[in-house]
């Protein structure tokens, strides 16, 4: 029981103040997390994707369509399980996996909040970079294991795309890290949550500092990341026209799943990485414009006020619905939905009043902590967001156009930034 | 004060309980891949070997207290050189290498040899061992990057002990590109 | 159990040697003879940084950085004449390049 409750006082990971319980209770959470994460983001692709070509997507499996992730979930399971002739069965079954463990490895380091990680190491971001840059290897095993000259081909261009914007990305990433190193001691940090106490420390944000480097070094990251994921507009090794879905053309079923849900925590990780870097984090936005206990409230309702709008907008959903009869299973099933969302908002709104005005330990820790993990939730949210927007939006480069664009315009800009973001701050000292 | 020293500080009943069981499971890992890389046929199945190596290995790193080698090792190892052999395995692994024979004429001579490294290396640590300690210092891992910043790049305004030499380094790494690119280009 | 040591570590690396040294010596395909050299390296790194905690400074971890760094060149160097080789001769193995044999 203690080591339950030691954790509520100490402000330090699990992982670094030993507790092996709480770090172990992180991974279930997180596991779990991003598998939620990935089924409403199959949803809302799906969804947004639709509405940005002005039809309505998935409808019928439940109430707008709500339940069709598990409805393509359950399809993947019980699709027969293709291995071509002449492959290499052992590689052709170790690639996904090596490609989820990259991606999922990831997730150990990234901070939702000062005390709200599973741990922090002392090489926090190099660890995230050089574990990401194994999520290479798991698609060109794929691509060769497949024995075919579809997927061996999109594997080895979108192995060359992935270590050309690591590249840029990592060029980016160092111009951030400098960057903490701008305080009175004049040492930096390579630690995650280290980044974001020193933007706490500097009072504000990175990609806002030194404007513009700031901001071009985000942008080159956020471009780079795009890439990184081989998301759309830099799909080309993965697209349906054009290489026949490149490295998983032969995967069939649950293999093909585990590289969708690859594709997504890498998505999500690489987004939290330019949240962490750039965007400060779990800190609210406007910390020294509008501070003073009244607006830490206000700012503190917002996740209750956030659910009570999810809460809102499906009550007004069911009450759209069409009365027919059959209509009624699933506008009931969405008018429980919206009664869930409803219960949430509530009690997020009981933790929020509660340990603000109380100020008890465990209330109030506890609405720290949902207050930090619920901003940084907020803002990685945008970027998945911007994800399908841009998957929407833009049409696809092609292979050489991509691979001139990351050697020979987004090298040199990241060069640049990084040179003068040393230069500025040598001088302003 | 020189950087690279660190304060030793008593280490033997601090250590967690887990640390055997962890070395024992990484060191099996390393050696057991490491025996994969030098025997299989397939050289992309040796290729993944090593990188199971190389993984236990910065496994290894991490318990001797050096994160920054570790995740120096990730990124630039696991990730940057085998990804580039894994490249250069299938752009020139034809189909007829892997039926033919995988071990040299002289491969009894060779085993002799590595026999005769391996008697000189346990006869080695056998006689050295008395001159170990046998508790190990702990070095503090929340600064280690910081303080091989500074044997690196120097700090407090004096240059830092190995500057000149990543200096070189990376000329080093400038030539090995220049190299590469000349090597591979189909005309200059 | 004996507590982990600095000779656990030494056992280890040569271990790793001796392997590396094995596959050098015996393989007959270049690219898997220069992965035994990236093994040889590593033992060479690992039994480095072992010493450095023995002795409790950072000098034998700045050493490994910097082997790690020289064997990226030569991974890369060796398999850019690997290719240029490969373009002119359609072999990978050692035996087969003898072109300055009497």
């Amino acid at each position: 029981m203690n080591i339950l409750t030691s954790y509520f006082g100490s402000n330090l990971p699990p992982g670094n103040a030993g507790n092996q319980l709480w770090a172990l209770i992180y991974v279930f959470i997180i596991f779990a997390g991003v598998a939620v994460a990935v089924l409403c983001m199959n949803w809302i692709e799906r969804k947004a994707l639709a509405h940005f070509q002005i039809r309505l997507g998935p409808m019928r499996v439940g109430p707008h369509g709500l339940l069709q992730p598990f409805a393509d979930a359950l399809k993947l399971m019980l699709k027969e399980d293709i291995i071509p002739a002449e492959a290499d069965a052992t590689v052709f079954w170790v690639a996904p996996v090596i490609g989820l463990l990259a991606a999922f490895t990831v997730y150990i380091v990234i901070p939702f909040g000062p005390s709200q990680a599973v741990t922090d190491m002392n090489i926090g971001i190099l660890f995230m970079l050089g574990v990401s840059s194994l999520g290479v290897l798991g698609i060109v095993t794929a691509g060769w294991a497949s024995n075919s000259h579809y997927p061996l081909i999109g594997a080895l261009r979108s192995s060359a795309q992935m270590v050309s914007y690591e590249v840029a990305m990592g060029m980016a990433i160092i111009s951030a890290i400098m960057m903490t190193s701008m305080n009175a001691g004049g040492i930096g940090t390579l630690s995650m949550i280290g980044i974001v106490q020193a933007q706490q420390q500097q009072g504000i944000w990175f990609i806002f500092k030194f404007f513009p480097l700031g901001f071009i070094a985000f942008a080159i990251f956020a471009i780079a990341m795009v890439a990184e994921t081989n998301r759309a507009p830099f799909d080309l090794p993965e697209a349906e026209s054009e290489l026949t879905a490149g490295f998983h053309t032969e995967y069939s079923g649950l293999r093909w799943s585990l590289f969708m849900l690859g594709e997504y925590a890498a998505m999500i990780a690489v987004s939290s990485i330019a949240v962490t870097l750039w965007l400060g984090g779990w800190m609210r936005p406007f910390p020294n414009l509008l501070n003073g206990p009244a607006w830490e409230f206000i700012f503190s309702l917002f996740p209750a006020l956030t659910f009570g709008g999810l809460a809102l907008i499906t009550f007004i959903g069911t009450a759209r619905m069409p009365s027919q009869s059959f209509f009624r299973i699933q506008r009931m099933g969405l008018g429980i939905f919206a009664v869930l969302l409803g219960f949430i908002a509530l009690l997020l709104l009981l933790i929020a009043v509660v340990g603000h005005s109380n100020d008890a330990s465990i209330a109030a820790r506890f609405r720290e902590g949902i207050d930090y993990v619920y901003w940084f939730i907020f803002k990685v949210a945008i970027f998945m967001y911007l994800f399908i927007w841009y998957r929407a939006t833009w049409p696809r480069y092609r292979f050489d156009q991509l691979m001139s664009v990351g050697w020979k315009v987004m090298l040199p800009i990241s060069l640049g930034v990084l040179i003068l973001t040393a230069i500025v701050g040598v001088l302003i000292k | 004060m020189n950087p690279l020293l660190m304060n030793p500080a008593v280490n033997a009943g601090s250590a967690p309980v887990a640390t055997p069981f962890f070395f024992y499971f990484l060191a099996g890992a390393a050696v057991v891949s490491g025996l994969f890389v030098i025997t299989r046929r397939n050289a992309v199945h040796s290729a993944l070997a090593l990188i199971v190596t190389l993984l236990s290995v910065a496994g290894l790193y991490l318990m001797l207290y050096a994160p920054f080698v570790a995740g120096v090792q990730i990124i630039a190892y696991a990730g940057g050189i085998m990804v580039l052999f894994l490249f250069v395995i299938m752009l020139v692994d034809i189909e007829r290498v892997s039926k033919e024979r995988q071990y040299n004429r002289v491969w009894p001579v060779g085993l002799l040899a590595a026999c005769a490294l391996l008697a000189l290396f346990v006869s080695a640590i056998v006689k050295g061992r008395s001159l170990l300690p046998d508790r190990m210092v702990q070095l503090p891992e929340s600064s280690n990057t910081q303080q091989i910043a500074a044997a690196l790049y120097g700090e407090a305004g004096r240059v830092g002990q190995y500057t000149f030499a990543f200096e070189i380094a990376s000329l080093l790494l400038l030539v090995a590109i220049l190299g590469a690119v000349i090597m591979t280009k189909k005309k200059i | 159990m004996v507590p982990i040591a600095t000779l656990h570590y030494l056992v280890v690396a040569a271990a790793l040697f001796v392997l590396g040294v094995i596959g050098v010596l015996t393989r007959r395909n270049v690219v898997i003879i220069l992965m035994s050299i990236e093994l040889i390296l590593n033992a060479v790194n690992l039994n480095l940084v072992a010493f450095s905690r023995m002795w409790g400074n950072l000098h034998g971890q700045v050493f490994a950085i910097f082997i790690v760094v020289d064997a990226a060149a030569e991974a890369a160097v060796g398999l850019g004449i690997l290719i240029a080789f490969f373009r002119n001769k359609e072999t990978i193995n050692v035996d087969e390049i003898d072109l300055l044999k009497w």
